[in-house]
């Protein structure tokens, strides 16, 4: 299973004292290494949200701790003796004060604090450098980097990359349900909802992967809705985005060519496209650099000649209810179409 | 504690009164009795075997969960049963159990020999049931309801799930709103024009604040969700096009309407328990309730507010970020209301004398998961966490908090203090001790680490996950939380069916409550009270200790004993204006409800001749329902 590296676990950056009982939580939080916690973040947005979050769950537990005390103390206090019945009406400034005007003081603070966070995560602080089209799919991932001229449009799956250090502004939308897009990491989340282009930004502090997964419940499949964010130096980006706009990759030696003849004929060509062959269907995710992928089925399984043999082979067995049926190949032509898919780089 | 004394009606006096109350034996007793303690009896019992059937549903999911790449339920089994468990608590138990405490205790709080409409009442019990046995039927077909509890469009349009689940999803709602709202009017009504006079508005007890709140936020609030409802059967069915985007509909109008009930429906399910609390917990303080104006505002408060924060569930779907402002910021303002009653219920257990009984510990808990569930609240209302927090276990945290520690905690402690009432027997002391221990030990072990989870990234209503995402750990420990908090629930179980036998006799006022419910005799008699007491104070049975100048009469007074009629008075002073005549058993609620019940089935299966025939039963037997007695006639 892919997990989050290089995102470099520094809390939230905020208020030197929040980062202080950050760290200190973070340390409660140690045996949970390599989880995708949006308490320890490395993006513009989600480094506000982590701020917000552990001034909110600091107070939350403060309170929590007042009267989880307060509780047992007024019930087994001291007090003068008898049992009958009291008349007295006291009491009352126990609700004004505890009941109205320190809440009323926290919360006009809270909301001030978080309306204000709000507001600067709408946009980021300078233009972004580019636009990527995301579309949800029951269950996967559509990725698009629209160039200057139409053919320069590159797309993939399940896997975005991205320059580290600039804004990036997403296009969300959907093809079939309504599904989230979420990278706990680098920002809260938003969804992707027929009928509407959601518009959303990100920005990675650090270069490395991420893991998102989608967040709105969208059928069988869910649990293994996943992605991921590769944040790369700008150079190395551009150089990503130049390999990925060029065609399939002829083969280099018989056996794969073999495996291409096979996909071409076959019914994953009517679902699949890889650009360069006559592979031109698009139901499913384009396979034109697939072997340059991390992972195959949304996230679901690392990207490796068994994995993709065994997916290829039954892939209801590992994603039930996945749309993808599985083709029926000879062994050799499995092994072929496999040869064929890793060498797509 | 000193039990006052009974109000010992005359024997002939009793057995008047009960050859005119008393439900008939036999058969026909039981399938057309209207006698409030009855139906509210059938109620509690009901939403407890709907407890019951959701907590299984529970903890199979646990068990799934309870490890990464778990396979003991496939994604389809598992999609079913996360959203059976949602449907099955939160519409056919949280509100039906407040529902059955109300019944049972209304017209015996309020002085009144039954409710307003008592043929209504014992229709909306039995809609109630019948609503959710066709919920329930969808499993032996297997294909239960699979969208989730909130079904969101158009996961959940005729394309995407073709099958029947979610047809029994839709047409099971819409039934029981049928239920929902005739008991809503059913306590408004009676709650306004049968009190017992005297009993001025600021003298009713908090319990009837909060469900008299929680009746009008179903009046108002619930049409939302039937008109869903309805919007998405037609869609499925008849081709209609509300939520279809390629037609001009649009899916975000189901997660307005669905919320706009949805968010009133939590206060719908707490605001009755939270006042359970506020009327129990001073009994075992020994003191009145500390603020009780404030409590009762605020109640009020609550339920107007919660109409004004729906799209706290929308803080991701892409809203301007004004309109997220305003419904964040209202988020945030109806904490203090709860507050408010935090603070009363401390600051009575404070200056009072506690008598720490099993249903005090369900209450002193209940305070602490309250507070909890309260602060994860006001973190969901903070909209840039929240765009983080929602769709993660944090969420499932906080509501379970919410659902289980204000609902569920004040619904046992509730229990505990008026078994003794409804059966005459006390609950096992020594047993409710266990009772309390593991399920509050095993409710937050279970409970407080989903926070963690959620914090962690786990999202909700995922099947399974990856082993490496860190997650194993804390589902462990969820997972025995959850199997230690069902062995204490079972506790509860076992203590209710040893003590309704076995249970030491209670007397009519074993705790010296001082509401009119403890001046009858427990169980109370088919007519409630010998004579219609007056009320003088909010405490008529404490009145000569607390010294407050008040006179309360609760053995004197009319006795009405010469046909079925209960007192009529003004909705705010409780002046007494008239003698209602109150209607005799009937089967006439069971067989509508039956008949409704084929009209859906009808639907379901798509036979218009089931269809027509339940609906031509259903207006014939309104007709009939309606259809003036002799003596109506006469009077006329």
């Amino acid at each position: 299973m892919p997990v989050p590296s290089g995102a470099v676990p520094t809390p939230g950056a905020g208020h030197p004292g929040v980062r202080r009982l950050a760290a200190l939580a973070t340390l409660a939080l140690a045996g949970c290494e390599g989880a995708p916690t949006y308490l320890r973040t490395s993006g513009y947005i989600g480094d506000r949200e982590a701020t917000l979050g552990w001034v909110l769950l600091v107070i939350a537990s403060a309170v929590i701790v007042v009267i989880a005390v307060l509780v047992p103390v007024a019930i087994y206090r001291r007090r003068p003796g008898g049992s009958n019945l009291q008349r007295e009406e006291g009491g009352l400034s126990w609700i004004y004060i505890g009941g109205i005007a320190v809440p009323a003081l926290i919360l006009i603070g809270v909301t001030i604090f978080s309306l204000g966070v709000l507001r600067e995560v709408a946009r980021p602080p300078s233009g972004p450098a580019m636009t990527v089209q995301v579309i949800g799919h029951t269950w996967w991932w559509e990725v698009h980097y629209p160039g200057q001229a139409p053919n320069d449009l590159v797309t993939v799956a399940n896997e975005i990359h991205i320059p580290v250090g600039r804004p990036v502004r997403l296009e969300l939308s959907t093809a079939d349900v309504i599904h989230s897009f979420w990278f706990p990491q680098l920002a809260g989340k938003t969804d992707l909802i027929p009928g509407q282009r959601n518009v959303a930004w990100i920005e990675a502090r650090t270069a490395g992967t991420y893991w998102g997964h989608c967040a709105e419940y969208c059928g069988r499949q869910h649990a293994n809705m996943m992605m991921s964010i590769v944040a790369d130096s700008p150079a190395q980006f551009a150089r990503w985005l130049q390999d990925q706009r060029r065609p399939a990759a002829e083969p280099a030696a018989a056996a794969i060519d073999s495996g291409r003849a096979v996909f071409t004929r076959s019914a994953c060509a009517t679902c699949h496209t890889i650009r360069g062959t006559d592979a031109g269907g698009a139901l499913g995710p384009d396979l034109t650099h697939v072997g340059s992928r991390r992972t195959i089925a949304a996230g679901t399984l690392p990207n490796n000649v068994g994995n993709l043999a065994g997916w290829i082979g039954n892939p209801q067995a590992l994603k039930p209810g996945v749309i993808m049926p599985a083709v029926p190949l000879r062994p050799a032509e499995l092994h072929a179409v496999v040869s064929y898919l890793h060498s797509l780089q | 504690m000193a039990t006052s004394a009974p109000a010992v009606p005359s024997l002939t006096l009793d057995e008047r009164l009960r050859h005119i109350w008393e439900t008939k034996p036999g058969l026909f007793g039981v399938l057309g009795t209207v006698d409030h303690k009855k139906i509210g009896k059938r109620y509690l019992v009901t939403a407890f075997v709907f407890l019951l059937l959701g907590g299984i549903e529970a903890a199979v999911m646990r068990l799934q969960l309870a490890q990464s790449n778990l396979h003991l339920l496939t994604p389809e089994q598992y999609d079913q049963l996360f959203t059976m468990h949602g449907a099955t608590m939160i519409f056919w138990y949280a509100a039906p159990v407040l529902s059955g405490f109300s019944n049972f205790l209304w017209p015996l709080l309020i002085g009144a020999r039954d409710m307003a409409f008592p043929r209504l009442n014992a229709y909306s019990y039995w809609t109630f049931l019948l609503s959710g046995v066709f919920l329930y039927s969808s499993v032996l077909v297997g294909q239960a309801p699979d969208g989730g509890w909130f079904a969101y469009t158009p996961l959940t349009n005729s394309l995407f799930s073709p099958g029947l689940n979610l047809d029994f999803y839709a047409l099971a709602l819409i039934f029981l709103t049928v239920s929902t709202t005739a008991g809503a009017i059913n306590f408004i009504v009676s709650l306004f024009k049968l009190r017992a006079p005297g009993m001025s508005i600021n003298r009713i007890p908090i319990i009837m604040w909060g469900t008299l709140t929680n009746s009008f936020s179903i009046v108002f609030a619930l049409p939302s969700l039937t008109v869903a409802c309805v919007m998405l059967f037609a869609d499925r069915r008849f081709g209609t096009h509300f939520f279809d985007v390629s037609a001009g509909g649009h899916p975000l109008l189901w997660q307005h309407l669905f919320w706009i009930f949805g968010h009133p429906w939590v206060y719908i399910v707490v605001l009755p328990a939270m006042g359970i609390v506020s009327d129990a917990l001073p009994v075992f303080c020994r003191r009145p309730l500390v603020g009780y104006t404030m409590v009762a505002l605020a109640t009020v408060t609550t339920g107007i507010l919660g109409f004004g924060v729906w799209v706290h569930h929308m803080f991701a779907t892409g809203l301007p970020p004004l309109a997220i402002s305003f419904f964040s910021a209202a988020s945030f303002a109806i904490t203090i209301p709860s507050a408010i009653a935090v603070f009363s219920w401390i600051a009575t257990i404070w200056t009072g004398r506690p008598v720490i009984r099993t249903a005090f510990l369900f209450m002193a808990g209940f305070v602490v998961l309250f507070v909890i569930g309260g602060v994860s609240g006001v973190a969901t209302a903070a909209a840039a966490f929240d765009q983080q927090l929602t769709d993660t276990y944090f969420v499932v945290a906080h509501l379970h908090y919410v659902l289980i520690g204000i609902n569920l905690f004040p619904v046992v402690a509730g229990l505990y203090y008026w078994f003794p009432k409804m059966t005459g027997r006390m609950l096992s002391e020594r047993l409710g001790y266990w009772n309390f221990w593991t399920m509050f030990i095993g409710f937050n072990l279970g409970f407080f680490p989903m926070h963690i989870s959620g914090l962690l990234g786990m999202p909700r209503r995922i099947y399974t996950y990856p082993a490496g995402l860190g997650w194993d750990t804390v589902n462990l420990i969820t997972t025995i939380g959850a199997f230690v908090f069902g062995a204490g629930v079972l506790l509860l179980v076992a203590n209710v069916l040893w003590s309704r036998v076995r249970g030491a006799p209670a007397g009519s006022n074993p705790w010296d409550g001082p509401t009119l419910e403890w001046a009858t005799t427990s169980p109370p008699p088919p007519y409630n009270f010998a004579v219609i007491p007056t009320v003088g104070s909010r405490h008529p049975l404490w009145e000569d200790r607390l010294d407050e100048g008040a006179r309360s009469l609760v053995s004197e007074g009319p006795a009405l004993d010469e046909e079925k009629v209960t007192v009529e008075t003004t909705p705010l002073d409780g002046q007494l204006t008239d003698v209602l005549t109150m209607p005799e058993d009937t089967l006439y609620p069971l067989a509508h409800a039956l008949a409704v019940t084929l009209t859906f089935y009808g639907l379901l299966v798509r036979s218009p001749g089931l269809g027509v025939a339940g609906l031509v039963l259903v207006i014939g037997l309104t007709i009939g329902w309606l259809w003036p007695t002799r003596r109506e006639l006469e009077e006329a």
